[in-house]
This record gives C-alpha cells, structure tokens and sequence, in this order.
C-alpha cells in the first residue's frame, strides 16, 4: 500500500468535507453541545444551587451509590461533590457519543457520495488499489471525530477545572480514568463502527440510505461504549485496559474486512448489489 | 514481442453482464498502438462499457481483454494498466467544493505526477485561468476542459475518451480533436466513443460501429465504405438541368435521386466518361461532375440499415 496516495485520497476528502459549510456546521454545532454548551451551563449552576432542595437531592442520590465509588467523588459540600460527579461520571460518555457520531457521519457519506457525484469513476479508472481507496475514506472518516474528541476534551476540561477544580482547590481533570477512556477505549469504538458503515456505504445506493444504515449501526454502538464507558470509570484502570484491548482486537479484524467491500464497480455504480 | 508491436486494447469475444442485461456481448475489436478508434454508435450500445472494461474498472464475464499486452483483471496488471491510461467519461465529475487546481493536483498525485505537468494540461485546455475558482460554479464547457487536462496530466499511453466534445462550444470542440490528433502524431493510441459522425471525420484510423453491445462491422472509413457503399455516387449538375434527366436510361445508373443536382449510383465507375461525353453531346453545359466519397453518417446509416436487414 502506498502511503503517499493513501494520504492523498484523505486529503482530498477531508478538504471536501471542511468545506462543506452545511456538513460541518452540524457537526460543529453538536460538538459545542455536548462539551461547551451543557457542562458550561450545568456546572456553573449546580454551584449556583448549593441550598436547593434539588441539591439535596441529587446529594442523598450520591449517598446511596456504593462505597468505593463514593470515595472517589472529591469535594466537601454536597453542590462540589455533585459538580465533580456530573463532571467526571455522569457526562463521561459523551466522549463517545459526539467522535463516533461525526465519524459515523462522515463515514457514511464517503463511499456513497463517490458515486453519487459521480467522482467515484476517477477513482476506478485510477491506478489506486481498492485497499488504498478504503484506506483514505477510512482515515478522512476518523479525521474528524478524533479532531472534534481532541478540541472538544481540550475545552471540557478547562471548563470543568475553572468551574469545579477552583471549589476542589485546583486542577484535577482528566482523571486518569478518562485518559484511559479518551486515548484506549473510544478509538477502537469509533473504528468498529467506522469499519461496519464503510461496508454499508460501499453497498447501498443513496447517502441517504447510508445515512439510515449508519444510525442502525451507531445506536447499539454508542449504547454499547455509552455503558461501557460509564462503567470503566467507576472501574480499575486494568478494566479499560482490557476493554481498550478487545475493542481494538475487534476493530481491526473488522477493518481488514472491510476492505472487501470496496469494489471499482461499486464506485461505478454499476454493480448488481450497489 | 516489441511492446510497439502489441496491439494497444484487444478484445476478443468479450461479454460484460449486468444481470440480466448484455451491456457487451461477444465484442471483438482490436485497436494498433498509435491509432485512433473511433467507436461509433447509439446510446445504449455498449460504448461506456468497453471504456470500463478496458481500464479493468469492470471485469468482463466471458472472452480476452488485453490492453498494452496487460491483463485489466488481474490486480498488478491493472494498475499498471491504469496507470497508462487517461479517461475522460462521458460526464466528467469532481469534487465541487475543491478548486479547479486542488483537483488537479490530486490527480497529479494518484498518478504521480508533478505539479508542473497539472498546469501545463490546464494551459493546454485553456483552463489555467480558472484553476482558483471551486469546480462548482464551472460551466460544463470549463469542467470538460479540466476532465481533459485531468486526463493528459501523467502523459498516458493510452486515452479513452467518451462523448469529449459533449457540451462544449465548436472552438473547445476543435482543441479536443487537435489534441486527439497531436497525441497520435507522437504515437499515443486513441479511443473515442461518440455518436458524432462528424467528429470522427477525419481523425479515425478506424472506426468501430457497436450496436446492441456488439461491434456490427469494423474499419478505416474507405474499407467501410468499400464494403458498404461499394457503388460509386457521382454528382452531376449543369446550367440547364433537363438534360440530365437522359442519365436516368443509361446503362449502368443503378440508382438516380434528384436534388436539384442529380445523384447517381453507377455499377462501375470506369462508365463515366462515356455518360460525360453523352451528356456534352446532347447539348449539356455541365457545371459540376463529381464524385461523392460517403460521409461516415450516410455509411454509419448504411451499416446500421445492412444489419437490420440481415434475418
């Protein structure tokens, strides 16, 4: 596989991609959600809140989770340990949800949208192998997830150390349960479902069908890391170490398959099954 | 064998299926190195398909393709296949969000050619002036130039051009056969699908009629016209036309068509002299005798008509 073409073909595709303003802004629009907008609003105002009944509340629901994960919520009043809970635990897997959804996003658009436009007939007629065609979509497909990962983690933790390490006494986030989570667990996750819907869109004839298909694929996907994330945090490191490790074992049996999806005739459009 | 001694693309009995539909059924053709084929025919003839299956972009099902001595089927060969080659399809896509220069320089970069090459196939096409702008706002002249300069970019051996005058004006036209004819002149071998008659007029080395998928007759011009307008069509015309009217009962006039001048099909072209010196003798001050070499639409007709006919 030549590396310079591979590079070529994702490069193609992602200066695409960041141009498209009405493909972007969604995506972007999801990222500020998930790791500006909700934790910029909802931590400030948990700390706003500290003689609320609702605080008590949420305080007496912190009470009854078990010791040990008790002991790792750090704070003095029930508002900082709320805080630090929503912070570290209960918005964790949103790590997953928004790399996986622009790359699913992305994904399902990239075999598809060759053909669609027609420009996937260059790529026949071009002296590209089929694995260096998969290897390029892949790579402009995962680009952008673990780039919106990358800037969206970057900006949570300073907003979850400007707004709850000041009350903890300093920085604290990430935790090293998350760099587990960010840097082991979520890639594998992103490339297995990357791996499934790129051999979707080989196959099915409109983006909008690889659209449908993909959202099929990520739900139980990002229901399955959903859980799995929440779960390793709570966990010992050793656990989403070995996670990490059989999601990564899966992922590349998956993407090696996945190769065999690509076919010049389903970039053509011409094939009975595309 | 010496490489120039290959024929370029080969097909032998080839058949390409989809489904149940016989896009190219048992089509043989051969094209020389440094030719130019036209392949003539309607839409729906199996024209695109060959282009596919010449690149290895599709697999034939049934019969030999070699192109430059290369199999397209099999992986190694047809890269390098590809490699060799330049397309131009039939409605040239590319990435609108991406300049006219960004999608030349990824093309330059699949086929590993240098950046310099990219421009000059622009300046050639007389797209350079456009190379900053999004594809998307080019207009379907602009965007077959730029498929055409994408096509020369790495100087291919081999161009497949499908329907490469299809919207452009008659001065991107003329660029498009002049280079169709350059390319040849340096030995390059040629393959245009069209059903423009009269853009293969002229530039063809042979010319290849498909119909149906299959090639219906195959030929330089003169050898299609020999074996399908073997009679030989003379105009004749003079100041009075009456007189004219006496060709009509000469021996020999297998056909007469009167069109204000008069058309006639003889059986043997060695009659003429005699029926020019009949006709002076009856008092005709002729104006015009010539003998009418067919063009390609009336022998394209004539071909498909001959066919038809067949039981």
């Amino acid at each position: 596989m030549r590396r310079h073409q591979v590079l070529a073909v994702a490069a193609a595709d992602l200066k695409r991609l960041f141009k498209s303003r009405d493909y972007i802004i969604p995506l972007a629009i999801l990222a500020g959600l998930f790791f500006v907008f909700v934790p910029g609003i909802m931590l400030p105002l948990i700390g706003a809140t500290e003689r609320s009944p609702l605080m008590a509340q949420i305080g007496d629901v912190i009470g009854t989770l078990p010791q040990q994960i008790q002991e790792n919520i750090a704070g003095d009043t029930p508002a900082v340990r709320t805080a630090y809970a929503f912070a570290v635990y209960l918005l964790a897997p949103i790590a997953i949800v928004v790399p996986l959804t622009i790359s699913s996003a992305v994904g399902a658009n990239t075999m598809v949208g060759e053909r669609e436009r027609g420009t996937g007939e260059f790529l026949a007629h071009s002296p590209l192998t089929v694995q260096e065609i998969y290897m390029g979509k892949l790579i402009a497909s995962l680009v952008p997830g673990y780039l919106a990962t990358a800037i969206g983690f970057a900006i949570y933790s300073l907003i979850v150390n400007l707004t709850v390490g000041r009350q903890l006494g300093g920085w604290f986030f990430p935790t090293t349960g998350w760099w587990y989570l960010i840097l082991w667990v979520v890639p594998p996750f992103i490339a297995i479902a990357l791996a499934v819907i790129l051999r979707l869109s080989a196959r099915v004839r409109s983006a909008a069908a690889a659209q449908q298909a993909s959202t099929l694929v990520t739900l139980p996907v990002i229901i399955a890391s959903y859980g799995i994330a929440s779960g390793l945090l709570y966990s010992p490191a050793y656990s989403a170490l070995i996670v990490g490790a059989i999601a990564w074992i899966v992922a590349i049996l998956l993407l090696r398959s996945g190769a065999r999806a690509v076919r010049r005739e389903r970039l053509l459009g011409v094939a009975a099954d595309a | 064998m010496n490489e120039s001694m290959v024929p370029a693309i080969e097909f032998r009995r080839v058949t390409k299926l989809f489904g149940a539909v016989r896009a190219v059924s048992d089509l043989e053709f051969v094209a020389p190195t440094g030719s130019v084929t036209v392949l003539l025919g309607p839409n729906g003839a199996g024209k695109t398909t060959t282009v596919r299956l010449t690149t290895g972009a599709l697999t034939a099902d049934a019969g030999t393709v070699r192109v430059l001595g290369l199999d397209p089927s099999d992986d190694e060969q047809g890269q390098e296949i590809r490699s060799r080659c330049g397309v131009v399809p039939p409605k040239p896509a590319f990435y609108d969000q991406l300049t006219g220069w960004e999608n030349l320089e990824f093309a330059a970069e699949i086929f590993e050619a240098e950046p310099e090459d990219a421009r000059d196939a622009a300046a050639r096409f007389g797209i350079d002036h456009a190379l900053d702008q999004e594809v998307g706002g080019y207009s379907t002249g602009m965007r077959t130039r730029l498929a055409l300069a994408r096509s020369v970019i790495h100087d291919p051996d081999v161009l497949l051009l499908d329907e490469p005058t299809a919207g452009l004006d008659p001065e991107s036209s003329r660029a498009v056969l002049d280079l169709i004819r350059d390319l040849a002149g340096r030995g390059r071998t040629i393959v245009m699908c069209t059903h423009l008659l009269h853009e293969a007029e002229g530039i063809a080395d042979q010319v290849v009629l498909m119909d149906d998928g299959t090639a219906r007759a195959a030929g330089h011009p003169d050898e299609l016209a020999a074996a399908y307008m073997p009679e030989p069509i003379v105009v004749f015309d003079a100041e009075d036309r009456s007189v004219l009217e006496l060709l009509a009962d000469l021996d020999g006039v297998t056909s007469i068509h009167r069109n204000g001048s008069v058309q006639v099909t003889l059986d043997d072209l060695a009659r003429l002299p005699d029926m020019v010196t009949m006709l002076v003798g009856a008092g005709a001050r002729l104006t015009r005798v010539e003998r009418v070499i067919p063009t390609l639409e009336e022998l394209y007709f004539r071909m498909q008509r001959a066919h038809k006919d067949q039981p």
